[in-house]
C-alpha cells in the first residue's frame, strides 16, 4: 500500500478515535467543562499532560532544530524539561492548593484586582493564541505533505476536529483524548527511532544507540564530527553558539515553558495537592521518553542526510527527495552544473537547503522504513498538534467565559448561561484563527 | 495545622526546594553549559560527557528530582498530619 493510503487509514482510526471518546465524555456542567470534574487520577492526568504540553514544535520541530544546530539545540532539550521542573516544583501544587479554575482566577483573587485578572486574561488569550497558530501550521503540513491535500484545508480539517471535541467535551473530553493521544504520539515517535537505531547501532534502544558505533565500530557521534568538519560545518557536539547565549536562551525557554497556561491548568483538574505532584512527576517521565529519544533521532537523520545526498548525483537521489523538493521544503541548486548535490557550510558553493522542520517526516523515508512506519509518523505529529490545541482552545474559552463573563461582566451569569459562553467562545476562537490563517496565507502568497 | 507547626513545614519545604533546584541548577546550567568543555574530554561509550548531559544526562536528574520530591512531600505530609 501506498503512504497516501496508508495515512488515510491512520489518520481516519485515530480521528475516530478521539470524536469516539468526546461523545463519551460530554461535559454537563462548568466543573466538569473547565477542570473535567476534578476528579481525573494522576496517572490519567499525567499522560494528559505530556500530550497537552508536547506540541507539533516537540513531536515535529524540535529533532531537526537538533539535526541542524547539534549541541546548540541541546538549548531545548534542557530549557523545556527544565522549565517543566520549576513548574511541578513551583507552581502546580500551590495552585492546586488554592483550588480555582484558571491562572487569572488566581491572579486576581491574589492580589484582590480585577486589573490585574484583566492583565492575565489577556496574556492568556495572546499566548494561546499565537501558539495555537503554530500547532495548525503542523497539522497543515502534515495533511499537504502526507495527504496532498491543500494546505489551508488542512488547517480547517484540523480545527473542526479540534473544535468538536472541545466544545463538546470541555476539559472532561479533551483529557481523555489527550491520554489517547500521549499513546498515538509516543508510538509513532518511538518505532521509527527504535528501526533506525537497529539500523545503524544494532541497539534497538535510540537513547543507547546514540553512544554506538557503526558496523566498523567508529562510534556515530565521532563520524558526525567528522563529516562536519569535511564540509565545514561546526563539530556536531560542540556547536558554534557561545557560553552565554545558550546560557540565556535555555534560560528564557525554562521561565517560558513554566508559564504555560494549558500546562498550569491541567493540575486543577486532580483531587488534591498530593495527586497534582504525583501526576507532574508521571507528566515529565512520559515527556522524557520523547525528550532523550529526540536526540538520538537528530544524530540519526543528520548522518543519514549527508550520507545519502552528499556528493550524490542528481537523479540518482532516492523518492523522497523529490517529494520533498515538489513542497518547496527541500531545494536544490546547482550552482556549479555538475549534476551532483554539493552540501557544505560555505554559502556561495552550498547548493541544497533542507528546512529543518522535515527532518522528523522525512527521517523514516530517509532510513527506507516501511510505508506504515512513515504513516504512523504522521499520525503522531497530528496527535501531538491537535492535543494541544485542544488544551489551548480549553484556555481561551474559559478565559472569556469565566475570567472575563464571569467575573467582570455578569457575575449573575447561571451555569448553563456560562456553559454556553464557554462553548460559544470556543467557536468564535476557531472561526477568528482560521481567519488568521487565510489573511497570512494571502499575505504570504508571492513567496 | 498550628501555626508554629505550619512555620515548621514551610520551612522544611523550603529546604527541599533549595536542595533540589540546585541538583537542577547543576546539571544543566553547570554540567550541561558552564562547564561543558572540561566534561567533554570525559569519555565513556561514543559521548563526550558534556554533551551527553546536555541531550540526555539533565533530562534523567530532572525525572528523578521530581520524584524524590513527590516522596520527601508525602513523607512531610504525614508527619506533619495534612492530607492536603
Amino acid at each position: 500500500m501506498s503512504i497516501q493510503v496508508w495515512t488515510w487509514i491512520l489518520v481516519g482510526i485515530t480521528f475516530t478515535l478521539y470524536i469516539g471518546i468526546a461523545i463519551r465524555s460530554r461535559a454537563g456542567s462548568t466543573k466538569e467543562f473547565y477542570v473535567a470534574g476534578g476528579g481525573v487520577s494522576p496517572l490519567a492526568n499525567g499522560l494528559a499532560t505530556a500530550a497537552d504540553w508536547m506540541s507539533a514544535a516537540s513531536f515535529i520541530s524540535m529533532a531537526g532544530l537538533i539535526s541542524f544546530n547539534g549541541y546548540d539545540g541541546s538549548v531545548y532539550l534542557m530549557g523545556w524539561t527544565g522549565g517543566y521542573v520549576l513548574l511541578a516544583l513551583l507552581l502546580a501544587p500551590y495552585l492546586r492548593k488554592f483550588g480555582k479554575f484558571t491562572v487569572p482566577d488566581f491572579i486576581g483573587d491574589r492580589y484582590y484586582s480585577n486589573v490585574a485578572r484583566s492583565v492575565a486574561v489577556f496574556c492568556a488569550l495572546l499566548v494561546s493564541f499565537t501558539y495555537v497558530a503554530g500547532q495548525m501550521r503542523g497539522v497543515g503540513l502534515v495533511f499537504s505533505r502526507f495527504l496532498e491535500v491543500d494546505i489551508n484545508t488542512g488547517v480547517i480539517i484540523g480545527m473542526i476536529i479540534v473544535l468538536f471535541y472541545a466544545v463538546l467535551g470541555g476539559m472532561k473530553g479533551i483529557t481523555y483524548t489527550q491520554v489517547a493521544q500521549y499513546c498515538v504520539l509516543i508510538f509513532a515517535f518511538m518505532v521509527p527511532a527504535i528501526f533506525i537505531s537497529i539500523q545503524m547501532t544494532g541497539n534497538p534502544i535510540p537513547q543507547l544507540g546514540f553512544g554506538g558505533a557503526d558496523e566498523n565500530g567508529v562510534y556515530l557521534l565521532d563520524k558526525l564530527d567528522g563529516l562536519h568538519r569535511e564540509l565545514g560545518f561546526a563539530e556536531y557536539t560542540s556547536g558554534s553558539k557561545t557560553t552565554l547565549d545558550v546560557f540565556l536562551i535555555t534560560a528564557a525557554l525554562m521561565f517560558g515553558t513554566a508559564g504555560l497556561p494549558h500546562v498550569i491548568v491541567r493540575f486543577f483538574t486532580v483531587k488534591k495537592v498530593s495527586d497534582a505532584r504525583k501526576s507532574a512527576g508521571w507528566a515529565l517521565l512520559l515527556i522524557a521518553i520523547l525528550y532523550t529519544t529526540a536526540p538520538a533521532i537528530s544524530l540519526f537523520s543528520r548522518t543519514n542526510l549527508i550520507e545519502t545526498v552528499s556528493n550524490e548525483k542528481y537523479e540518482k537521489l532516492p523518492e523522497w527527495f523529490s517529494n520533498w523538493e515538489k513542497t518547496g521544503l527541500i531545494k536544490f541548486d546547482d550552482k556549479n552544473k555538475d549534476g551532483r548535490v554539493q552540501y557544505v557550510a560555505d554559502v556561495s558553493k552550498n547548493e541544497l537547503i533542507v528546512d529543518k522542520d522535515i527532518m522528523v517526516l522525512a527521517n523514516p523515508e530517509i532510513a527506507g522504513l516501511p510505508n506504515w512506519v512513515i504513516a504512523l509518523v504522521a499520525a503522531g505529529a497530528l496527535a501531538a498538534a491537535l492535543s494541544t490545541a485542544a488544551g489551548l482552545l480549553l484556555v481561551i474559552s474559559a478565559s472569556v467565559s469565566h475570567d472575563f463573563i464571569k467575573k467582570m461582566v455578569n457575575p449573575n451569569i447561571t451555569e448553563k448561561g456560562e456553559l454556553v459562553a464557554a462553548r460559544l467562545s470556543a467557536v468564535v476562537a476557531v472561526v477568528l484563527l482560521v481567519i488568521l490563517v487565510f489573511i497570512h496565507q494571502i499575505l504570504s502568497l508571492p513567496q | 495545622m498550628e501555626s508554629e507547626n505550619r512555620k515548621k513545614y514551610w520551612k522544611k519545604n523550603l529546604k527541599y526546594l533549595a536542595i533540589l533546584l540546585s541538583i537542577w541548577f547543576l546539571v544543566s546550567f553547570g554540567f550541561g553549559i558552564l562547564l561543558v568543555d572540561e566534561l567533554n574530554s570525559i569519555r565513556f561509550a561514543g559521548f563526550k560527557l558534556g554533551f551527553w548531559f546536555a541531550q540526555q544526562g539533565a533530562i534523567y536528574v530532572f525525572v528523578i528530582l521530581i520524584f524524590v520530591y513527590i516522596r520527601l512531600m508525602n513523607k512531610l505530609d504525614k508527619k506533619f498530619g495534612c492530607n492536603n
